[in-house]
């Protein structure tokens, strides 16, 4: 009860200030927007279906690059790991590919895929990828020996092996790691979405600023902010919880 | 405990348990026991290790010897306990048995096929239980059986069958976390026998036990032992918990591991850890054991202290 307490506080207090510095009108209203300038954008937004479609498009294209990112990573993880040469001399370059932010592959994914769909996938992947190799490579290092013996003793190999011994006992190692690719596939997105007409909410942003509308834009980051929050809130920390109950502890710690 | 009946549905293996003397079929063959009747058994031995060694680099770069020309056999249906101080790489051997690693020289036959690589005639449960987490009681259970690819209708019955077995049918759908460490490794028997192996090698499963839970799995053990006729090979460092359990008790020396001794334990069953006869006999082994132990405590502790047991010391 305190907590919810402190949570209305907390965002009461916010809501008033911005009401407030909207109010005293110190800068002029489009440059400053008012909370409902922004909820009248948001409204008018899901009433004429932009906001509907873009959600959708976006949605698509995440699910997608995510999901291509999530099994290509898992099976690169997993090689680097249990492969000596591939540790040596893939795993440094994998670390310091990551700090490359991942738009810096848009203009080679213009040259190669062209102005459309699958230039803005690549850049999601690229954005994701480092993240679930690296986590998983990760996730099989530290994942106890013991259940790869047992598994092998009860007589699962191969594909087998990796899909009901070594997958799920690496997994409560790697769901931070799936969820930071997530978050940086979401972030991927919506910067190559802003790059040119691609209907996503990355678009229907720079719209809002094209057309000089600070409350359409304001609407868009918080609907993208809120996207993301959900995803990780419904799907991640449902993942976690379920790990928990599993294995009756916290073993990302 | 012992007025058990045996069920039906766990098959037995072939082999009886104790060997028939002067068996016509392998006479015919020419296997007739040379010698001392009791460790020249007239079958092909269950399992059977000849002249295993086992060396490896360690970290510094020197070469470490581990095992030391090993030779072992073992009857089908016969409960063999292999005792050693710690590091005397008893543990290893288990594993080598099981096919988790190779040795160096030497040759381990199954039935008189070499091993390569695991197999689930052989099922070995570990000191610290290897249960899956992520799977409930039951699935763990049924894991061996599913990757073998029986029909899920068996797989169900038996899974049940062996929870009964140990005794934890209640908790099939129990999550690991949620057991008892006795609990634990009955669950680590009921999956390791319902992959149906003719050997069941035994890491130290109760070392982590307090000793009420172990005298009730020591129970358990003899009896599951002989419901199931199963070949049990039990590595530990407890002296009395092997004279307890043991058809055979096997000494293994420090570093490298050797076989300095074996004991045959003629002690009628159902055992306890208590009895006199046990306790005599648990003696005899660890004056034997002793020098190893001390060797192994020299080993442990820096150049001029001499730590070591006396004689009666209790095992």
């Amino acid at each position: 009860m305190k907590r919810a307490a402190r949570f209305i506080i907390f965002y009461a207090a916010l809501f008033g200030l911005w009401t407030l510095l909207a109010e005293l009108k110190i800068w002029p209203p489009y440059l400053f927007p008012t909370p409902w300038g922004v909820g009248e954008a948001i409204y008018n937004g899901f009433a004429d279906h932009t906001y509907w479609i873009a959600i959708r498009v976006s949605m698509t294209r995440v699910v997608l690059g995510y999901g291509i990112s999530v099994v290509l990573g898992m099976i690169l993880g997993l090689g680097v790991a249990s492969n000596k040469f591939l540790e040596e001399t893939m795993g440094g370059l994998l670390v310091s590919l990551q700090s490359l932010p991942s738009i810096c592959w848009w203009p080679l994914a213009l040259l190669w895929f062209g102005l459309n769909q699958n230039a803005i996938l690549f850049v999601v992947i690229m954005g994701s990828l480092l993240s679930v190799t690296l986590a998983m490579e990760d996730g099989r290092k530290q994942m106890p020996r013991i259940f790869g013996q047992a598994g092998r003793n009860l007589g699962a190999k191969g594909f087998k092996l990796f899909w009901y011994v070594l997958l799920p006992a690496s997994l409560p190692f790697i769901v931070s790691g799936l969820k930071q690719g997530w978050a940086f596939a979401w972030r991927s997105l919506i910067t190559a979405e802003m790059l040119y007409l691609s209907l996503g909410l990355g678009q229907v942003l720079m719209m809002g600023r094209d057309l000089n509308d600070m409350s359409a834009v304001i609407a868009v980051m918080l609907l993208i902010i809120a996207i993301g929050y959900i995803v990780d809130g419904v799907v991640f920390k449902g993942m976690e919880r379920h790990l928990q109950n599993k294995w009756g502890l916290t073993p990302a710690s | 405990m012992s007025t058990h009946s045996v069920p039906q549905q766990f098959p037995v293996p072939a082999t009886p348990r104790v060997p028939a003397r002067g068996n016509k079929r392998y006479e015919s063959l020419g296997l007739v026991a040379v010698g001392d009747s009791r460790t020249a058994s007239l079958e092909i031995p269950k399992v059977g290790l000849s002249e295993i060694s086992l060396s490896y680099r360690t970290q510094s770069g020197e070469r470490l010897l581990a095992l030391d020309n090993i030779n072992l056999q073992v009857r089908a249906g016969e409960f063999v306990c292999i005792v050693g101080p710690s590091g005397c790489g008893k543990s290893t051997l288990l594993h080598l048995v099981a096919g988790l690693h190779s040795q160096t020289s030497g040759e381990i036959l199954v039935d008189g096929h070499p091993v390569q690589g695991p197999g689930t005639d052989r099922i070995l449960i570990f000191q610290e239980h290897a249960l899956f987490p992520w799977l409930t009681v039951g699935e763990n259970v049924e894991f061996g059986m599913k990757m073998k690819g029986r029909p899920r209708a068996e797989r169900k019955e038996k899974v049940r069958d062996y929870l009964r077995l140990v005794h934890l049918a209640k908790f099939e759908k129990s999550y690991i976390h949620q057991l008892s460490g006795g609990m634990r490794q009955r669950v680590a028997i009921a999956r390791a026998l319902a992959t149906e192996p003719d050997v069941l090698l035994m890491d130290e499963p109760f070392a982590a036990l307090d000793a009420q839970t172990r005298d009730l799995l020591h129970d358990e053990l003899e009896r599951i032992w002989s419901e199931t006729g199963r070949t049990i090979i039990f590595v530990t460092h407890n002296v009395r918990e092997a004279v307890r359990l043991g058809d055979r008790v096997v000494l293994l020396t420090f570093r490298p591991g050797r076989v300095k001794s074996e004991f045959p334990i003629d002690l009628p069953r159902p055992r306890h850890l208590e009895d006199p006869e046990v306790a005599l006999t648990a003696r005899d082994v660890l004056n034997e054991l002793r020098e190893e132990i001390n060797r192994s405590l020299e080993a442990e502790y820096s150049v001029g202290v001499k730590p070591h047991i006396e004689p009666g010391v209790s095992a």
